[in-house]
């Protein structure tokens, strides 16, 4: 198979020359890396790298191939996948298919073969970076306007591109074999307690935990309204991850601000921030974001370092936080960044990190254990 | 949590001597340990009976003992030292065995010293199979089917029911020692009695084998607050049925899902907490079914091993420096990542490059041995590569390894079973035809069926031969990831082979720069681009160079470069951007000896190590190279810069195009960066030192011969032959007996002696090939001769000794299997005087600046030059633990420009003490091997006995080595006829002493003859009872057995390998004999005492101050 060139250009002008793999177009988005060593096939899919063009710092990808129980979505959601080597070969029990054929059957171009260490340090140094991906056009100088010329990810509202159109009910369980924890007594499935999951790009993971722990699950668009929501009469309330700046998100803030303290909620990474935003607090863009699955984060009650997967550009100011109201419970160790806080008096908290790992560690499974308890005792 | 304050004094059991399964590994992080404990502002007192070690160097710990490693000599020191605590998980299976022991004969409680790291309880259940294999199944994770077993019959009897093959594991050994994998009734019974032999508690588990499944390990660490990460994951390229140590590894793990390798971590995790491994790292084993993802728990080590030593090089994250901290009390968010500063030592690392492990082996020691790797490890070293992608680093592993190859193949040193593929031609013709050989086919897919040292060559052959991927894997059961990386591997060298007609190397073509940058990413070397292509790898080189495709070098940094790293340790790869920038200071590259193997070791690290430290101090920028993740080298902190490269031309000079250091150091990492000092020099590479023309007089016999003569130093007769008949020549001119060996080797590798021609005939028919590149070194043997080592160092213009070490055996077993003693024992003082005159012209006239060791034999009153090495030898550690003058620290100034005078090192120092280095051997690896000495060397390890007086330090130098001598019972003597006068007196001491005494009948009868009262007892060949059965009944103590000849076939040769087998100490040797005898009676008489090495370096010191001030000069030599 002839190699086809391809460029990876970043709006400040550094190139990067490779090939191409998966399917040949041009891409635009913001570059990130992810520092997990395996998992790639979760981190395609899942919604909150809508926009994002991802970068995997390891090198081999594509080794145990696509299979068909690891998708975190329905289709791979990254602009663009930059690799150092694709796997020539696929090898793996569970596999169906490889990663190339995968993204290609998908539209999603990629390109291998580049210093990818080199454009990680280049980000780390110099932030996050809009870039654009192209095989056709390999004139670098070309690229660099035009990487310029995106819109920039701050005050981009891109959960509206993910989010599900209408409402569905979610019954999958974790595959077998691969459940944890493991002593979790199934509990039969009628009169359950329903949860509304706002979709701002969920990942299948989340509801797969949340069904595990018990909860009956009714999955709804991020511009649902807090009156709709209640006509469900739900025990619960989730919000999801997903792309973009939280701060655009402003119908489900709105949302979230009506629900707060009528109904216990949770919230994972864009929820996270989205509830800190509806409780006062501001969110702000980070240098190059955390993507990864081995970020130590503290309970600051118990004093346990928890080692997490992470998957985001903003964060939650501390300074604005409201401490009489709101207990920021977990920090980054890493750079001290909030990763979760509770609410004082009512039923709400939040974690910055994703509990639901895939990829990533297990470590902070024990958030869905605290959520069935504030939904059922009443305790969080 | 804080660190704890109730304890202030902690002792760390070392690893002892280097033995295959536990190497200088333990000296990496025992090295580490006192560090992190002296830091933390701890006293560390070490034992350790390993004087090769760096954790033995009197400034590393407060109170260091070089002593055995039991429990006898623990309490010893505890009782003198009274340490409030002992970590006993950083000295491998040793350090933790002797803990137990320690523990259940109470030692422990009666000093009041806590166990720290992990606890009795812990260590039991976690090595305990039966207890570990409850736990397991207690928390929900599955083992492998298994049963108990404590006699054979048992064994027999599970085996049959369960079904073959099956694999058999004692409990309580070292290494997987005593383990096999049993396809039948027959090969069960011998691996059961052999297994059930060895188990420290007589118990081996017969166990469901679930070879072929896919292996690997996670090392895991936890702290006191129950924190745990996993470091890093490996996955095994060979599966499972070859034991971790003898497998190629690789990490992080490279076909595991997230879902799986999450799994793995959940139980890892799960596992360690049952464990109840308090603090510290431990290593996990797992097997997993390739065709279904099942996952079994294999085993787990609840201490530091090989696997987190090399884990820690891997990704970083110093592994033995953090458990020493958790063991007192810290947890791992308050420890900081030591590469990014900034962030806490609780996370798990994320690496941006692949990881190759390969063992080094050394079956051409053993003839005869079965070279099969199973679960007993045979591997007496490794190597490990970083590259960007599998490929590079597989490639880059293979030129480390020091088996002369360089890289995949393709570098005129394939050898397909009997074919030879020495010539590109003969390459070319090979691939083309190979196809078409359904006979090679099939040998090659037999021969790939079983796990070998060589495997991975006749995979690329397999290939060659139209082998599709599918047919290897089921051939082999290697994943088809690896076996497709490899095919990649030829896909690439085909594009070579094809361009090798029209590639013109004095042009720079674009297409030519294309393909070898595919080369170089794809780890390819310059010397196998000079193959293919029909040039040489200066060529190459210079093309490449001119084409722009230059190496870059880049971190390992535990994250990815996600944050700003501040430890300079770089590995090179073909990328864009260069991260290891040149600074300004001044710099000095010291090269490092690569893998460990039989003649290379340790001590050379050590050596290595040293002079980093002293340039240091000098002010210098150091720059270490080296391959080996074992060692104290290759930790980022020894030197300012760390570059975990391959030891060739090609590798150094690229570090030396980024770095420009003012000089390279070549003579302390053994004879792997000595080969290389003509080449980089005559590459414009400044060697420090010794010159690379006085290192070539040395090693070259001719001018060496110039020398010798030209200084009127005597030497053996000697000769020079490229074939038989001109060997025959040589050997009659100089008289038989010989010692006949090839030029340019380590170890006396292939080294024999030879007593007749027709001897001399056979050995030039099988064991090598002369040509004229690599003639045939004779020399006349000198019997029964006296044999002396002395290590000397020099600055061109002072000459110091080190010292003088008069063997225990005589000349003509290699000195590094030899025992020595410092000082010299036997020999008179103007012997010893003309010696040192002698070593002081030699160094003289090669105008030695460093490190030079010389051979002398002793015979008739003559003394005879047998060999000049112009490097640091392998007694350098030995003799600075001896005098108390670290003399590679010494080397390292003088070598940067320092004058001996300046450094104050002027005078020999002669101790007021004895010290004997033992060698250890690997024979309990290798059953049915003849355990005789010979010019071949074949220890892998050495010991240190301190001591008083001769006898003592000799007895603990055998209790060091596992050889304690007994104080009681029966003593087996068979000597040959020419023995037999001097084994009376022996005799008469030990009858003396209390001993039975057996012989076999022609030795029995003489020494009735003398009046001496002996039993004699059978020969094994002359029916029974015999000396077998007094073997195997625990009747005998030690055996004293000299070689009438030599083979395994021999009867006696089968009695010492009994012996070896039962862990009876055996003497080969009439001088040993005698030693042995001094030892007990001096047991006898005086006890053992222990004293610290400070201990005697500060009586040393004030042993010379008073000669100051008593005679105005400083203590002299042999006055």
């Amino acid at each position: 198979m002839k190699e086809k060139k391809a460029i990876l250009a970043l709006e400040d002008g550094e190139i990067f020359a490779g090939t191409s793999f998966g399917y040949q177009r041009d891409a635009g988005g913001e570059v990130v890396f992810n520092t997990s060593m395996c998992g790639y096939q979760e981190i395609l899919t899942d919604p909150s790298y809508k926009g994002q063009m991802v970068a995997m710092t390891y090198p081999l990808i594509g080794n145990y191939g696509i299979n068909e129980s690891d998708l975190e979505s329905e289709k791979p959601q990254v602009e663009a996948f930059i690799i150092r080597e694709l796997s020539a070969c696929v090898s793996n029990y569970r596999s169906t298919g490889s990663l190339s054929d995968y993204l290609t059957g998908h539209k999603i171009p990629g390109i291998q073969g580049i210093d990818t260490r080199r454009l990680t340090k280049h980000l780390r140094d110099h932030g996050v970076k809009l870039g654009i991906l192209s095989s056709t056009e390999l004139d670098p100088k070309k690229l660099v306007q035009r990487a310029k010329a995106l819109p920039p990810m701050e005050g981009l509202d891109l959960v509206k591109d993910v989010t599900c159109k209408t409402p569905y009910d979610f019954k999958e369980e974790l595959e077998e074999g691969f459940a944890w924890p493991k002593d979790i007594a199934r509990e039969a499935h009628d009169g359950k307690p329903l949860v509304i999951c706002f979709d701002s790009g969920i990942k299948r993971n989340i509801l797969r935990k949340l069904n595990q722990r018990g909860f009956s699950l009714r999955i709804v668009p991020a511009t649902t309204s807090a009156k709709e929501v209640m006509t469900y009469k739900p025990a619960g309330v989730f919000l999801s991850n997903g792309p973009g700046d939280p701060a655009a998100v402003t119908y489900l803030i709105n949302t979230a601000r009506e629900l707060i303290g009528k109904i216990p909620i949770f919230g994972i990474c864009l929820g996270h921030q989205i509830l800190s935003i509806a409780l006062g607090a501001k969110t702000y863009k980070l240098k190059f974001g955390h993507h990864g699955g081995n970020h130590p984060v503290i309970d600051l009650k118990t004093k346990a370092v928890e080692i997490t997967a992470q998957n985001h550009g903003f964060a939650v100011d501390p300074d604005s936080v409201d401490k009489s109201m709101i207990e920021i419970t977990h920090l980054n160790l890493n750079d001290k960044t909030v990763e979760g806080y509770r609410h004082k008096k009512l039923p709400l908290f939040a974690v910055q990190y994703h509990p639901e790992a895939s990829p990533g560690p297990h470590d902070p499974d024990y958030l869905f254990e605290r959520f069935r308890k504030m939904v059922v005792e009443g305790v969080w | 949590m804080p660190k704890r304050t109730d304890i202030k004094k902690i002792l760390i059991i070392g690893s002892g001597p280097i033995i295959i399964g536990q190497a200088c590994e333990f000296d990496y992080s025992g090295t580490q340990a006192c560090k992190a404990l002296k830091e933390e502002g701890y006293e560390v007192v070490l034992i350790n009976s390993n004087p090769a070690t760096i954790m033995t160097d009197p400034d590393l710990a407060d109170r260091t003992y070089i002593e055995p490693i039991t429990a006898e000599f623990l309490e010893k020191i505890i009782k003198k030292e009274k340490p409030d605590a002992c970590l006993p998980t950083m000295g491998g299976q040793t350090g933790l065995n002797t803990a137990v022991r320690a523990y259940e004969t109470g030692v422990f409680e009666k000093y009041g010293v806590e166990l720290i790291g992990a606890k009795y309880e812990v260590i039991r259940k976690a090595e305990d199979r039966e207890a570990f294999k409850k736990a397991m199944l207690k928390i929900g994770l599955a083992v492998p089917k298994s049963q108990f077993a404590y006699s054979v019959e048992e064994a027999l009897s599970i085996g049959d029911r369960m079904g073959y093959p099956m694999v058999v594991r004692p409990s309580f050994t070292l290494g997987g020692f005593g383990s096999g994998v049993c396809f039948n009734r027959e090969e069960l019974e011998r691996t059961a009695r052999f297994g059930l032999e060895y188990s420290m508690n007589h118990e081996i588990l017969v166990e469901e084998s679930v070879l072929g499944w896919k292996e690997y390990e996670l090392e895991v660490m936890r702290d006191l607050k129950n924190n745990v990460v996993i470091v890093c994951s490996i996955e095994n390229f060979d599966p499972m049925g070859v034991h971790t140590g003898d497998s190629i590894t690789v990490a992080p793990a490279q076909t595991l899902t997230d879902k799986e390798y999450q799994r793995m971590r959940d139980a890892a995790l799960a596992i360690i907490r049952e464990i109840g491994v308090e603090t510290g790292g431990s290593n996990i084993q797992f097997a997993v079914n390739p065709k279904n993802g099942d996952m079994v728990v294999i085993e787990m080590n609840p201490r530091v091993s090989r696997s987190s030593a090399l884990a820690s090089k891997a990704t970083g994250f110093p592994i033995a420096k953090f458990a020493a901290k958790l063991a007192v009390g810290l947890t791992l968010d308050e420890i900081p990542n030591d590469i990014t500063k900034y962030t806490p030592a609780s996370f798990e690392p994320a690496i941006d490059y692949c990881i190759v492990k390969i063992p080094r082996f050394a079956f051409e020691k053993f003839p005869g041995v079965n070279s099969e790797l199973t679960t007993s490890m045979k591997s007496v070293g490794e190597t490990m590569a970083i590259g960007r992608t599998f490929k590079e680093a597989l490639q880059k592993g293979l030129r480390s390894l020091e088996i002369k190859r360089f890289g995949l193949g393709a570098d005129g040193k394939d050898q397909v079973f009997d074919v030879k593929l020495e010539t590109r031609g003969k390459l070319f013709d090979f691939i083309k035809n190979a196809p078409d050989d359904s006979e090679l086919r099939r040998k090659i897919r037999s021969y790939i069926g079983t796990a070998r040292e060589d495997r991975l060559f006749y995979i690329k052959y397999a290939y060659y031969a139209g082998m599709s991927t599918e047919e290897i894997h089921d051939a082999s059961k290697i994943d088809p990831w690896f076996l497709e990386n490899i095919k990649q591997i030829i896909d690439v060298e085909r594009g070579l082979i094809d361009a090798a007609e029209t590639v013109n190397l004095t042009e720079t073509k674009e297409s030519t720069k294309e393909l070898i940058r595919l080369a170089k990413r794809t780890g390819f070397s310059d010397r196998q681009l000079a193959f293919l292509w029909g040039s040489d790898e200066k060529s190459i080189r210079e093309l490449r160079l001119s084409l722009n495709v230059r190496a870059v070098f880049k971190l390992v940094d535990t994250c990815a470069a996600e944050f700003a790293a501040f430890t300079p340790y770089y590995y090179s790869t073909y990328e864009d951007e260069n991260e290891a920038v040149a600074s300004e200071k001044k710099k000095i590259m010291i090269l490092g000896g690569g893998p460990n193997r039989i003649g290379q070791g340790i001590e050379f690290d050590y050596c290595c190590c040293q002079a980093a430290m002293a340039l240091r101090e000098l002010g210098y920028e150091t720059i270490m190279v080296n391959s080996n993740p074992e060692t104290v080298s290759t930790d980022y902190d020894t030197s300012d810069k760390l570059f975990f490269e391959p030891l060739t031309r090609e590798d150094i000079l690229n570090i030396c195009d980024a770095q420009k250091p003012e000089g390279i150091i070549v003579q302390l990492g053994g004879q792997t960066p000595l080969n290389l000092s003509a080449s980089l020099e005559e590459a414009g590479i400044k060697i420090l030192g010794t010159s690379a023309h006085s290192i070539e007089a040395a090693e070259d016999r001719d001018k060496f011969n110039k020398i010798i003569s030209k200084l009127k130093i005597r030497q053996p007769d000697n000769g020079i032959a490229l074939n038989a008949d001109d060997a025959c020549r040589v050997a009659a001119k100089v008289g038989y007996p010989v010692v006949i060996r090839p030029s340019f080797v380590l170890g006396g590798r292939a080294m024999e002696i030879v007593y007749d021609e027709e001897q001399l005939r056979q050995y030039m028919r099988d064991a090598v090939e002369a040509s004229d590149e690599h003639p045939i070194l004779i020399d006349r043997f000198l019997e029964d001769a006296l044999e002396i080592d002395v290590d000397l160092i020099g600055d061109g213009e002072t000459f110091v000794v080190g010292a003088v070490m008069e063997h225990i055996e005589e000349a003509g077993i290699h000195s590094g299997d030899s025992a020595m003693v410092i000082p010299p024992h036997s020999l008179s003082k103007e012997k010893v005087k003309e010696i040192i005159q002698k070593t002081e012209l030699l160094a003289k006239e090669l105008n030695i600046k460093g490190l030079m060791n010389v051979q002398y034999a002793i015979k008739g009153g003559e003394v005879y030059c047998l060999e000049v090495n112009p490097r640091a030898s392998r007694t350098v550690p030995f003799v600075s633990k001896a005098i108390g003058i670290p003399l590679a620290r010494i080397a390292a100034c003088v070598m940067a420009g320092k004058r001996l005078k300046e450094l104050g090192f002027t005078e020999e120092i002669i101790p007021p003490h004895v010290s004997v280095k033992e060698s250890v051997f690997p024979f309990i690896k290798f059953p049915g091997v003849d355990i005789i000495l010979s010019p071949e060397m074949k220890s892998t390890g050495e010991v240190m006995g301190i001591d008083s007086n001769f006898g003592q330090a000799f007895y603990k130098s055998q209790d060091s080595a596992w050889c304690r001598l007994p104080d009681k019972g029966t003593v087996f003597m068979s000597v040959k006829d020419a023995d037999k006068p001097k084994i009376v007196p022996i005799a008469k001491g030990l009858a003396e002493l209390g001993f039975d005494l057996v012989a076999t009948e022609g030795t029995a009868a003489h020494l009735k003859s003398q009046g001496i009262p002996v039993n004699s007892v059978k020969k094994i060949a002359e029916g029974r009872p015999n000396i077998a059965d007094l073997l195997k009944s625990g009747t005998v103590k030690l055996l004293i057995v000299t070689p009438v000849g030599k083979g395994p076939a021999l009867d006696e040769a089968k009695i010492r390998s009994l012996a070896v087998m039962h862990e009876i100490p055996s003497l080969t040797t009439i001088n040993a004999a005698k030693a042995a005898l001094s030892g007990m009676r001096a047991y006898r008489e005086k006890g053992v005492t222990v004293r610290a090495l400070q201990d005697y370096h500060a009586a040393m010191k004030r042993d010379r101050i008073s000669n100051v001030r008593n005679s105005g000069r400083l203590e002299s030599r042999h006055a």
